[in-house]
């Protein structure tokens, strides 16, 4: 489905990031993946994707920071030859309550989650113009759409990539670019796992969290020639929790 | 030398008169987006070899692009 194609990948080394890693592979793509800090758990995932037969290259690289985001970007193509998919997955938690959220735990979520997705649209932007083609699949979250007590900055962040989504899908869909947000529920990661338990199950129409590899088939689905007409969409994938 | 290879750059893509195209043409009265022009800027750079920080200029007439390069290339 994929075959030919260079995805990137963001938050690429675990969780629902891996998943996509992992599902774009199995399906011909080549991948190049970020990670933000976890050597050890991105050359595991490395290993497997390579496994697979696609070429595969892992970049540690902090998409909060302009600058790095943009020097990746450059680096990707030179070693792949060019972009055709960006997953901007990479994402981080600091959930307080409002009054002991302090200004820093605001904008560090604000500074990767929604900034870092902006930073790494802006790389690809010229390519994906100049190819009158490409594929941006942004990571959101329901929590974005609804909200949710002790996410104020996280919910922001997710809100704010709604947004954006919406912005660069209509700047770029003359161009043949087609730039969806993913909405995820309650997804079985690391980040979820201190959350897992009876009664938020129960608040889930589907009684029980998602698993990484249902939102890499969706992002499939977006990257893929099947959703070509598809641009500025949000999809949730929550088990019916916020519908 | 700038303007003429723009201007070139220009009418083929419009397939018109390069005659047609002057200094103060404004590239909305040509049917251009904000969108070609960027991609004329880095049509430009790749001919000119050089890079362009975009976003900084505005760029409304045929005149101000030449203006850009040629602060660049000289």
């Amino acid at each position: 489905m994929l075959k030919g194609k260079t995805a990137v990948v963001t938050g690429g080394s675990r969780g629902i990031g891996k998943a996509i890693c992992l599902k774009f592979a199995e399906n011909g793509a080549d991948i190049a993946f970020l990670y933000a800090g976890n050597t050890v758990k991105a050359e595991e995932t490395l290993k497997e994707l390579e496994a697979l037969g696609v070429k595969a290259k892992a970049y540690q690289c902090n998409v909060a920071d302009a600058d790095a985001a943009a020097a990746v970007v450059k680096e990707i193509v030179k070693d792949f030859g060019g972009i055709q998919i960006l997953v901007n997955n990479a994402g981080i938690t600091k959930d307080k309550l409002v009054p002991m959220m302090k200004a820093a735990d605001f904008d560090a979520v604000i500074d990767t989650n929604l900034k870092g997705v902006f930073y790494m649209i802006k790389g690809v932007y010229p390519l994906f113009l100049k190819q009158k083609g490409g594929k941006i699949i942004n990571i959101s979250s329901v929590s974005g759409l609804t909200g949710n007590p002790g996410q104020a900055n996280y919910s922001a962040s997710k809100a704010g990539v709604v947004g954006l989504t919406k912005s660069v899908a209509k700047e770029l869909a003359s161009r043949g670019v087609c730039c969806n947000a993913i909405a995820p529920g309650f997804i079985a990661t690391e980040m979820t796992e201190a959350l897992e338990n009876d009664a938020l199950k129960e608040a889930i129409p589907m009684k029980r969290f998602g698993e990484a590899e249902e939102v890499a088939k969706l992002a499939l689905f977006l990257a893929s020639e099947q959703s070509d007409y598809i641009t500025g969409e949000v999809i949730r994938i929550d088990g019916g929790l916020a519908c | 030398m700038v303007f003429e290879k723009i201007a070139k750059m220009l009418a083929e893509k419009l397939e018109c008169d390069e005659a047609d195209i002057k200094l103060e043409t404004e590239f909305g009265t040509l049917g251009i987006d904000s969108l070609d022009v960027m991609e004329l800027l880095m049509n430009l750079e790749e001919e000119f070899g050089t890079e362009i920080e975009m976003g900084e200029n505005k760029i409304n007439t045929v005149g101000d692009l030449v203006k850009l390069i040629e602060s660049k290339v000289a």
